[in-house]
């Protein structure tokens, strides 16, 4: 659905260049929620802004549902616009209209008319839970309800994707769960493709399908959840399950194991103590709710050689969960 | 020299001032219109052809963009640097080839527009200025037009700041319209020039000083209220909005009215 295909952008030039984007290529799939994390000034948000022509590559391509949108101008740009929504960290909506106006404006944009127009606006409103609040102004609302209303505009009119940045970044934390869960909820019954940008790991863990890790401009990991997690070294499931650093431990291995679904429950490493004989001690675990889903990883360390962390590994294998070595 | 005991004095008195009065506020009103007519649009336009804003390319142009907003930053920059009294004897002849005479309060408005509008185009710039960059952003990645951009988004916001300016504007006419009496033109300035300098009343000096007071409380007052209510999107919006929004229009209204009376706008309201 999109495509970003070795975009490049440079802000600035000479020895004061600051190289935002250094060649990324990123796909997201149809329907699909999908998660760009990293620290600040990784280029996240210049990334997104790519995706609606907000921000220019300097070299690479764009491509969103097959409109080549780094190709366009003028009014065939704003066309594209139109099928590519955006909410903000900050919301930006008008102060000194109302609600409802706030979300015609997006129909106005598109040119739906008069009394249509009110009506879509309320009954995007109605979508997120505000019908009741159209005629008071922004700042008579919560933070979360704003978002919300930005989400409404973004949405009503009928994008086929939705760019969000830092959207729940404002919020506390029982606010930024209500409106990641509607914003997965409305992807779900819209058939959005979502692409958002976040600094927190908890935003991924609750509505994303897929993610990828930015640093210094550059892609360094990328793909689904799942998949991600039983990626050894992979540094967005490290993030996701915080069990510490790996310590050298002498006469000991190091083994992460990572399990999800059903082998969540069952008493792996228990029996794998019990089999081999070994005094196995546990480093670190988390036990995390991914999409729904309840996924964990332990550290263990191990006492003997490479050919008992092996053997281990080969037994933890069959057993359908994922492990493997870690060197500190 | 006047003789205020005499019977006709009175009755002098209050023709010559409602008069004077009613040429203020026709020179004045009539600037202001054509001031405002043409200010809005050039401030509007002088913002936003500023690099990374919503005009800076033009029928797809950045160089006509760049153009735009170099000559009209310049032509605004002269506008007021140039002296009122000096505007006004230079502008002369352009007054007599557009209106056939330069002389008398008809005439006296186009000095007093060209030295108003380089002012009202900074007001506006002011208030344009003050639009969080991020609405144009929101706005943009809509898709919407930039004709959109401007009716629904920077006029909304910038409506109350650009009210306010304009009693500021009106202000600085009024003071400017004091010295038309150069090229002959009327109004309450020249009541005083007239009767208070030249044949010594100082009563006439009195009452001159008080109209044009009343008159620009009353114009303060009429648009600081209209601001309030620019800033409230439909009469339904609450009250707790309004009271934040008075605190900021507070704020604005200060340091705006505590410019100096002749208005240099260059200061920002923030
Ligand atoms: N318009 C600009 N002009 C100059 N430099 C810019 C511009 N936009 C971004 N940059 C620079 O590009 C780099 C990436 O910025 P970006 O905003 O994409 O980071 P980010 O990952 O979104 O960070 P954050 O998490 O803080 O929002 C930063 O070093 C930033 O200073
Ligand atoms: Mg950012």
């Amino acid at each position: 659905m999109i495509t970003i295909d070795h975009v490049s952008r440079r802000f600035g030039d000479g020895p004061d260049a600051v190289v935002a984007l250094d060649d990324v290529s990123i796909e997201v799939q149809r329907g699909e929620i999908f998660g760009v994390v990293g620290q600040s000034g990784a280029g996240k948000s210049t990334l997104l802004r790519t995706v609606n022509a907000l921000e220019r590559p300097d070299s690479g391509t764009v491509t969103v549902d097959g409109t080549v949108i780094t190709g366009l101008e003028g009014a065939a740009l704003r066309q594209a616009r139109h099928k590519i929504g955006m909410v903000f960290q900050h919301f930006n909506l008008v102060g000194n209209r109302t609600v409802a106006q706030n979300v015609e404006f997006a129909l106005e944009a598109v040119g739906v008319k008069g009394d249509e127009r009110r009506r879509r606006a309320l009954e995007m409103l109605d979508l997120v839970g505000l019908a009741h609040r159209a005629n008071d102004r922004p700042a008579q609302l919560s933070g979360g309800q704003r978002q919300r209303v930005g989400i409404a505009r973004a949405l009503a009119s009928q994008p086929d994707v939705l760019l969000s940045d830092e959207a729940t970044s404002a919020l506390d934390p029982e606010t930024t769960r209500q409106i990641l869960d509607l914003i997965k909820r409305l992807s779900g019954e819209l058939g959005l493709t979502v692409l958002l940008i976040t600094h927190e790991m908890d935003v991924v863990k609750r509505i994303c399908d897929s993610a990828a890790l930015m640093e210094q401009g550059r892609v360094v990991e990328q793909g689904a959840l799942e998949q991600l997690i039983r990626t050894p070294g992979s540094r967005v499931a490290a993030e996701l399950f915080p069990v510490g650093e790996a310590h050298y431990t002498p006469g000991h291995r190091i083994i992460d194991v990572t399990y999800t679904g059903l082998s969540a429950d069952r008493p792996v490493i228990a029996q794998l103590s019990r089999d081999f004989g070994l005094d196995v001690s546990i480093l670190g675990a988390a036990l995390e709710t991914i999409r729904g889903h309840q996924a964990g990883r332990t550290r263990l360390a191990v006492p003997g050689d490479a050919s008992v962390a092996l053997k281990v590994i080969d037994r933890l294998t069959s057993q359908g969960v994922t492990a493997w070595e870690v060197h500190p | 020299m006047i003789d205020p005991a005499a019977p006709e004095f009175w009755p002098q008195l209050f023709a010559v001032l409602l008069e004077g009065t009613w040429e203020t506020l026709y020179m004045t009103a009539i600037a202001m219109a054509i001031t405002f007519v043409v200010g809005l649009p050039l401030g509007i336009v002088l913002v936003g052809t500023e690099p990374g804003r919503f005009l800076e390319a033009p029928l797809g142009r950045r160089w006509l963009g760049r153009a735009i907003n170099a000559v009209l930053g310049f032509v605004v920059n002269l506008g007021r640097s140039v002296p009122f009294i000096v505007l006004m004897i230079a502008l002369i002849p352009v007054t007599r080839w557009l209106l056939g005479s330069f002389i008398g309060t008809g005439p006296a408005i186009v000095p007093l527009t060209l030295v108003a509008i380089p002012f009202f185009v900074r007001v506006v710039e002011i208030a344009v200025r003050e639009v969080d960059p991020g609405l144009f952003e929101a706005a943009e990645s809509l898709g919407a037009s930039r004709w959109l951009v401007v009716r629904r988004v920077l006029l909304p916001q910038a409506w109350p700041a650009i009210a306010l300016g304009t009693a500021t504007t009106v202000t600085s006419i009024i003071n400017f319209s004091a010295m038309v009496g150069v090229v002959g033109g009327g109004g309450l300035g020249n009541v005083a020039l007239t009767y208070g300098m030249q044949r010594y009343s100082a009563l006439h000096i009195v009452f001159v000083v008080i109209i044009l007071f009343v008159i620009v409380q009353v114009v303060q007052w009429l648009l600081t209220r209209l601001a309030r209510r620019l800033s409230g999107a439909t009469p339904a919006a609450g009250r707790t909005a309004r009271r934040t929004e008075r605190a900021a229009l507070d704020l604005d209204d200060a340091s705006i009215v505590s410019a100096p009376a002749r208005g240099d706008a260059d200061s920002p309201t923030r």
